[in-house]
């Protein structure tokens, strides 16, 4: 139930959690989730975070992103407490479809990832133009660059706020089941946009999923989250039937079907929904 | 100038359509010159209900915007009864339905609920103020179908005033509003203050509402605060050109129905819904024979 040590202490941490714990209201007290968490990521570096819904891995990303507290631990990004608006941190949520009538060309959705927090007079400045045609091209959407947002199919729009998360570098990025709702072509280009991004630029990646497959071969390490308790290991330490029936208490199973993993068996722990973004608080 | 206001607003019963009460001329200049400042407050409205209306069809509050109204037609009614000032009882019920439903309506369905529950109540409560009311009988109805040149100079100075500062407000807040009105989930990751804006947006929607309220009426609002901007939304997409496109909408309506109608008796407002209603028609079958045209080629 250890986590190996950080062999490299080369780099500093991007993202830095000590004795993290989260509680969730229940009856009259609370219940803990989970406790004494500790990660260090290092720059470059490719977690994925799994388990079942309603175990708290949204919530942990909205404490990254400074927009709830835990109950206990501290977080610390690029050295800093985690914080409101840290412009080091890219976040790509869950494919939702836009309205159709949405009043936006595609290009005006990545220029958002610039202009969105910019009070005052709303005139584009220099050189955002070429910043967004640069990250049109980079996210593969250069020939629906002016396209309206709502004729887009699911996967070009999920490339969008893909590239909006990327307009300011960041150092972090936080990935909310970037990949739910699309089809198999599509999550493997989007992954491949992200796993470019961290080799380009050095971003580490924290990456929410319930499917591990499609991102099985450009994981570093693994947080699997279960069972009011937490593993965190390489994919080869932590995906195996010993390990998982261990964290859940319950006999399951992972299974090797030539490159794809499937875990069997996981006790619903919650009743089933497509993913919580408000219920994790 | 009482004169004309009479002339303008009593329309007696005439056994068949007299096209003179529709359309007529004489004195024209005259009328217009006197009016003058209905007009710029039309225009002023016309120009920034479109540009609300663009975040109104945006943050899907079409309905809301139908509540608020029905509030603020409540306070100016109150304002009559117990010898208040009528815009700032139009502004004080607006304001109250305007942050109500942004404080505890964050989702569509619990929004829907809450402008449901308050409309009828708003609307029965200016009727109820209205009935005890014993004044003019012209201000009574003016309320609900709106009729600008009835409103006093003092006043019109006060809607032109608020609308100017409405789009003011506006444009400074205007990057963060789109972004939080397109995806509030990465607008609040990224930092946007999404509640203090959203909360920002009802209040200047508020305001908007109830000067809409003084110009068109409180049955009639959505004319202005939707119908430019749906226009708009069919024809084209792009950050600038929809606003640009619902503000020029929104200014055609007020601007042409107080035009037309200073050259017949009849009221402002429906020379400005048709204006308006015309306008989205002509739009929805424009990209209707868009699409047709990208399908076949």
């Amino acid at each position: 139930m250890t986590a190996p040590a950080d062999a490299s202490a080369a780099a500093a941490p991007v993202l830095q959690i000590r004795g993290a714990a989260l509680h969730r209201p229940q009856g009259r007290g609370d219940r803990e989730l989970w406790s004494g968490l500790d990660l260090d990521v290092r720059p470059g570096e490719f977690i994925a975070v799994l388990g079942p819904s309603g175990s708290g891995k949204t919530t942990l990303l909205r404490s990254i992103l400074g927009l709830q507290d835990l109950s206990a631990g501290e977080i610390r990004v690029a050295g800093v407490p985690a914080t409101r608006g840290n412009p080091r941190i890219g976040y790509i949520p869950q494919q939702r479809p836009y309205p159709p009538d949405t009043a936006m060309r595609a290009r005006d959705v990545i220029a958002l990832g610039l202009q969105g927090r910019r009070f005052g007079l709303p005139v584009p400045r220099r050189g955002d133009r070429e910043r967004v045609d640069e990250m049109l091209a980079e996210v593969g959407a250069a020939h629906y660059g002016d396209r309206r947002v709502g004729a887009l199919s699911g996967g070009e729009q999920q490339r969008l706020r893909v590239g909006q998360a990327l307009m300011d570098r960041p150092a972090l990025l936080l990935c909310d089941e970037p990949l739910s709702n699309l089809d198999l072509a599509n999550q493997q280009g989007v992954t491949e946009i992200i796993d470019r991004q961290r080799r380009a630029h050095g971003a580490a990646v924290l990456f929410v999923t319930h499917d591990i497959n499609p991102i099985l071969g450009r994981v570093d390490r693994i947080l699997y989250i279960a069972g009011g308790r937490f593993m965190l290991g390489t994919p080869d330490e932590v995906l195996q039937t010993r390990v998982l029936t261990d964290l859940y208490g319950a006999p399951v199973f992972v299974l090797r079907a030539g490159d794809r993993l499937i875990v069997v068996g996981v006790p619903d722990v919650e009743p089933h929904h497509d993913h919580d973004h408000e219920g994790a608080a | 100038m009482s004169a004309v206001l009479g002339l303008l607003t009593a329309a007696g019963p005439v056994p068949a359509v007299n096209w003179g009460d529709i359309f007529s001329f004489a004195d024209y200049g005259e009328l217009v010159a006197l009016l003058a400042n209905s007009i710029i407050a039309g225009a002023v409205l016309g120009i920034v209900g479109g540009l609300v209306g663009v975040f109104v069809m945006q943050r899907d509050l079409a309905f809301a915007v139908h509540g608020v109204s029905e509030l603020s037609f409540a306070g100016a009614a109150a304002a009559l009864l117990f010898g208040g000032s009528v815009v700032a009882g139009s502004i004080g019920g607006a304001l109250v339905a305007a942050i109500l439903i942004g404080l505890l309506g964050a989702r569509a369905r619990e929004r829907n609920s809450i402008v449901g529950v308050l409309m009828p109540f708003g609307l029965g409560l200016g009727i109820l103020f209205l009935s005890l009311y014993d004044g003019r009988s012209a201000n009574r109805f003016s309320l609900l179908t709106g009729q600008i040149v009835s409103v006093s100079s003092p006043d019109l100075g006060w809607l032109i005033g608020i609308s100017a500062a409405v789009l003011v407000a506006l444009v400074l807040v205007w990057n963060p509003l789109r972004f939080d009105s397109l995806d509030p989930v990465s607008a609040e990751a990224r930092g946007v203050p999404t509640r203090t804006i959203g909360l920002v947006f009802m209040v200047l929607l508020g305001l908007i509402v109830a000067v809409a309220v003084h110009i068109i009426g409180a049955l009639l609002v959505m004319a202005l605060l939707v119908t430019p901007a749906a226009a708009a939304m069919r024809v084209t997409a792009g950050p600038l050109r929809v606003p640009l496109l619902a503000a020029l909408f929104g200014f055609v309506s007020a601007v042409g129905g107080i035009l037309l109608a200073l050259a017949g008796t009849l009221p402002v407002s429906p020379y400005i819904t048709t204006i308006s209603f015309g306008i989205y028609v002509v739009c929805w079958l424009a990209q209707r024979a868009r699409d047709r045209v990208r399908r076949a080629g």
